[in-house]
């Protein structure tokens, strides 16, 4: 049994807020899962399953299910970090081919800009955590785990800083189109070699923002997508690994997207190179490089190359990649960047896009997440869509 | 050249699989997990083995010698700058450490290190590495 066409996307909404001091984490979940239907032309009485991630506050879909006054039969809190959202989207249309629900409601929100939240302070996932003792007293963190990969990713293939600046040259190409952008100013590969080393070799402008905010989307069986006045888009395949430190025999430079990705191309029926819109998680510039590697956009070292002189930027290069400006320079809400990857993949497959990024005739699209720490354990997840 | 002393070691959070781990490294002698089974070992040491699944697990004191895998040291948003790395042990196995008491910036992946202990905030004895040359 297959997800491919079983389920469509017919709902998806962004929160424009980057900064929202004044309102509650529910609240904003509320405020996404609005738009959302909104944007799909149906009701919160349509929603019979829901999906939400570590982000939801208090008892997770217990909260918010009660919160915002749903009524469904299907819920699922799978929990992989910022790759979460991608994950609910395959396991939704698993949902649906199998008649758990009809309409599925993904939120995701949160306020880490708000509360003071950074990637160079260690996380404390508590003692109950097996491997939180082994790492806690070195330091851990977001930046410092993603630069380890970025070192010897460069020791074993060459790959320079130059190379990965490109990354964030195309994400800050797009994001000058995106009113809602953080950052909106185009880059260029000095200004990203030459801005201040956060945790070597990585700078901060290889860094993604920190802002509060969300997303939703809403999945449906195809015979209630058809009836609404939106653009189809087709799930076509999917796949989801947790990959971590394998007992010590460290392979950092290999993510899960090596598995993530064959498994959903394969469901798909599709090859890399037949992909023309790419959204790739951007925790950091590494983060996307790997994730290229890994899903076979290129070989296994050659990610470098592959980025270079502009190949990501829409229009020009080869793979428009994250032409919301991504997590690198438009939004990261809730330190968890894969909704806004699957939503700018509907754009894209619905024309929607800004016209300054729109992949002409886009049919196409993959979005990838990775969620936890590429340093040490993380989650990848993978999702191909069409234009139906 | 960076200095660990400046940076307060947050302490381990103990559970009941860990205790052992940390009194022997306050003995000044680091764990690694050995399986009896498979013969492989493993790191973090645990009751099973992550590689067979075998209970026939046992700790066993390692070399204290290895070499660095990946580093990289931390400069912005921190009391002082510190270094991180996995180091893999002579055994085989890759652990996660500090590289401390010598010039990391001169630090390169492949350089030879060897154990040695720095004192969490709250008195326990942690594994950490420093550069066999200096």
């Amino acid at each position: 049994m297959s997800i491919k066409r079983k389920a469509c996307i017919v709902g998806a909404f962004e929160h424009p807020t980057r900064k929202a001091p004044d309102k509650s984490v529910a609240q904003l979940h509320a405020e996404v899962a609005r738009g959302a239907l909104l944007d799909a032309g149906l009701t919160k009485d349509d929603i019979d399953g829901y999906f939400c991630a570590g982000d939801a506050p208090g008892l997770g879909p217990l909260s918010l299910v009660d919160y915002m006054g749903l009524k469904v039969r299907h819920v699922d809190s799978t929990e992989t970090g910022g790759s979460s959202y991608v994950v609910h989207v395959a396991h939704a249309a698993e949902a649906i081919a199998l008649g758990k629900c009809d309409v599925a409601l993904v939120t995701l929100a949160g306020r880490p800009r708000s509360e003071g939240s950074v990637g160079t302070q260690p996380r404390n996932y508590g003692s109950g955590a097996p491997d939180v003792a082994f790492e806690l007293p070195y330091g851990l963190a977001t930046a410092n785990g993603y630069a380890m990969v970025a070192r010897r990713h460069m020791h074993e293939f060459g790959t320079t800083s130059e190379q990965l600046a490109w990354i964030k040259v195309a994400a800050s190409h797009h994001a000058q189109h995106n009113e809602h952008a953080m950052l909106r100013d185009v880059v260029t590969v000095e200004d990203v070699v030459t801005s201040p080393m956060i945790a070597d070799p990585l700078h901060r402008l290889d860094c993604c923002v920190v802002s509060d905010g969300g997303g939703a989307l809403i999945v449906a069986r195809p015979e209630i997508a058809k009836q609404l006045n939106r653009p189809l888009v087709n799930i076509l395949g999917a796949g989801e690994s947790p990959k971590g430190q394998d007992g010590g025999k460290l392979d950092i430079t290999t993510s899960g997207a090596a598995w993530s990705g064959p498994a959903a191309f394969a469901e798909a029926g599709l090859k890399p190179a037949d992909i023309q819109y790419a959204s790739i998680y951007d925790s950091f510039t590494i983060t996307v490089l790997m994730q290229l590697e890994d899903l076979g956009f290129c070989r296994k070292g050659e990610g470098g190359k592959f980025v270079a002189d502009g190949n990501l930027i829409s229009g020009s290069g080869k793979l428009p990649f994250n032409t919301d400006g991504g997590g690198l320079c438009n939004n990261h809400p809730a330190n968890r960047g894969g909704m806004t990857k699957v939503i700018e993949a509907v754009r894209q497959l619905r024309g929607e896009a800004h016209p300054g990024v729109q992949v002409p005739n886009c049919s196409l699209a993959l979005a990838q997440g990775m969620g936890g720490n590429l340093g040490s354990r993380h989650g990848s997840a993978t999702v191909i869509m069409e234009r139906g | 050249m960076t200095n660990v002393e400046e940076r307060t070691i947050t302490a381990p959070p103990a559970n009941p699989e860990n205790a052992r781990y940390f009194e022997a490294a306050g003995k000044g002698v680091l764990l690694v997990g050995k399986c009896n089974d498979c013969g492989e070992y493993h790191f973090y040491p645990r009751v099973m083995c992550p590689h067979c699944f075998s209970d026939q697990t046992e700790w066993v004191s390692a070399k204290g010698s290895g070499t660095v895998y990946t580093y990289s040291t931390m400069r912005r948003g921190v009391p002082a700058p510190y270094t991180i790395a996995y180091v893999t042990l002579d055994e085989g196995v890759s652990m996660m450490t500090n590289i401390v008491d010598c010039d990391t910036d001169a630090l390169r992946i492949g350089d030879r290190v060897r154990l040695v202990f720095k004192t969490a905030e709250d008195g326990t004895a942690v594994p950490m590495f420093t550069r066999v040359d200096g």
